[in-house]
């Protein structure tokens, strides 16, 4: 099991070729507090750099974006009535989908914990 | 405009209390503190919150029969403004679209007049260029606080008892903490509160004396922004404009029964036609039945899909506890009740046209 970041803040921590996938602590805390997220189904297959969602906080809608290649194969619903879980426990409770990885090899475009605190100061 | 942005005389102060500062109209100005858009939103509701609007523009002027002067700049009847009370206005242009809204208060030797940061540059010489024998002077050597919310009589009243007896748009002038300050009884959350003018060397001792009341906390523009949303204010550049007239955005309410007859202000003929037809489009109450808060320029769309208006401002309402937004729709459909859609990253989702303000405004009559 590793964990890997990316530069739009997401982290994925990946176990075989499926992963789970979240925006970091830092993410949320910039956001502000989260009142809906927009999320995709089971099922859906999306691009690296594709949207796959939104997160609205009182002032402003962010979109996520996908760090590689894959499929949704589950989704937290639990998000859809407590969107303020992702200010609580984004790295943790409020992860947003389970994924299937399409080409492990893009996992070597993502950061490791201390390249992602180097980006975040 | 590539200037550094502007700091006004709070600006150590909310950098002391921790707020996120972002440039707002040229003005570096706390969107929000620790405590979140959320919290300081209710505490506005709930208790007092202090919000430094001292980027606004405060103008004073001082002639012969200034109400009459402004009259033909404004279609609010400013004559017949007593001392000691404040009115709500705008400039309207030839079209009858707004120029900018703003308060006019009767201050006796002087009129008081507040106008909005970004049109500094644009009010003040329209003033000057139109009011004949009127010197019009912009104030830059005072702060502007607000303290809004249902306490906030408590935490100004205890240090400036004068306060209580002000009621709801009235204006006086009394010392606090030693300082000289214009306190109005008004504000733009929908709550009781007051905005107070402070000399600029006072304003961080003052807010701090307010602060230190168990019940006042500080409060940025994110909950400001949220707080006249729910309480049904528009947002001059969001909700109104050179383009939009006072009847379309339902501020006739605000335009007196003398003007409305007699006319005799910029734009009175398309005004006028407006009040005795009815206007094309209308701003009204959208409130959106889902969870996802509809942002400014969401298309309005009727349940057959036909296009009726645009999304003027949306969030999320704290108080109401969901999506809240406002909006122009065409006037058949602006009806309390009208079942609508709107398209939100390409999908429709239901919504309802309802009556303003979505929060019971709480003003001291």
């Amino acid at each position: 099991m590793a964990t890997y970041f990316s530069e739009d803040h997401e982290w994925i921590t990946v176990e075989g070729d499926t992963a789970t996938l979240g925006i970091t602590k830092h993410a949320a805390d910039q956001l502000g507090e989260v009142v809906f997220v927009e999320q995709r189904e089971a099922g859906d297959e999306f691009e690296k750099g594709g949207e796959i969602g939104v997160i609205e906080s009182v002032k402003a809608a962010s979109e996520i974006y996908a760090p590689l290649d894959g499929e949704v194969i589950e989704v937290n619903e639990t998000l859809a009535d407590n969107p303020a879980a992702l200010n609580e426990s984004p790295e943790g409770d409020a992860w947003i989908y389970k994924i299937k990885i399409s080409d492990a090899s893009q996992l070597d475009d993502l950061m490791d914990l201390d390249g992602y605190k180097a980006l975040i100061g | 405009m590539t200037d550094a942005p502007k700091r006004t005389p709070l600006y150590d102060l909310h950098v002391e209390l921790g707020g996120k500062m972002v440039d707002f109209a040229g003005w570096e100005m706390p969107v929000q503190y620790p405590m979140g858009i959320m919290g300081e939103h209710k505490q506005c509701r709930e208790k007092a919150a202090l919000f430094d609007v001292s980027h606004m523009g405060q103008v004073i002027l001082r002639g012969e029969n200034v109400g009459e002067k402004l009259e033909t700049l404004c279609p609010q009847a400013y004559a017949g403004l007593k001392e000691g009370k404040a009115r709500y206005g705008f400039f309207t242009n030839e079209n009858g679209g707004i120029m900018d809204d703003l308060i006019v208060s009767n201050a006796g030797d002087h009129y008081f007049v507040v106008v909005n940061a970004a049109l500094r540059h644009q009010d003040i010489p329209h003033m000057q260029a139109n009011l004949d024998g009127v010197e019009v002077t912009e104030i830059f050597d005072r702060a502007l606080v607000a303290v809004q919310g249902p306490k906030a009589e408590d935490v100004v009243g205890e240090l400036c008892p004068a306060a209580r007896e002000l009621k709801f748009m009235e204006t006086t002038v009394a010392e606090i903490d030693g300082a000289e300050c214009r306190i109005s009884r008004l504000g733009y959350t929908g709550e009781d509160g007051y905005e107070i003018s402070i000399p600029e060397a006072d304003a961080i001792r003052i807010s701090k004396l307010f602060l230190a009341h168990d019940d006042c906390e500080p409060a940025g523009l994110g909950a400001r922004d949220s707080l006249r949303l729910e309480a049904g204010l528009c947002l001059y550049g969001n909700d109104i404009d050179q383009s939009t007239s006072p009847i379309e955005a339902s501020l006739s309410w605000a335009i007196q029964k003398r003007r409305k007859e007699e006319g005799g202000f910029p734009g009175a003929a398309r005004i006028q036609k407006e009040l005795a037809e009815g206007p094309a489009k209308k701003l009204v109450g959208i409130k959106p039945e889902g969870r996802a808060p509809a942002r400014q320029g969401v298309e309005v769309q009727s349940e057959g899909g036909d296009t009726l208006g645009t999304i003027t401002s949306g969030s999320f309402g704290p108080t109401v506890g969901g999506p809240v937004a406002m909006g122009y729709v065409a006037a058949d459909h602006a009806a309390p009740g009208t079942k609508v859609n709107l398209i939100i990253r390409g999908k429709a989702q239901p919504a309802e046209i309802t009556a303003l303000p979505f929060v019971t405004q709480n003003y001291k009559r």
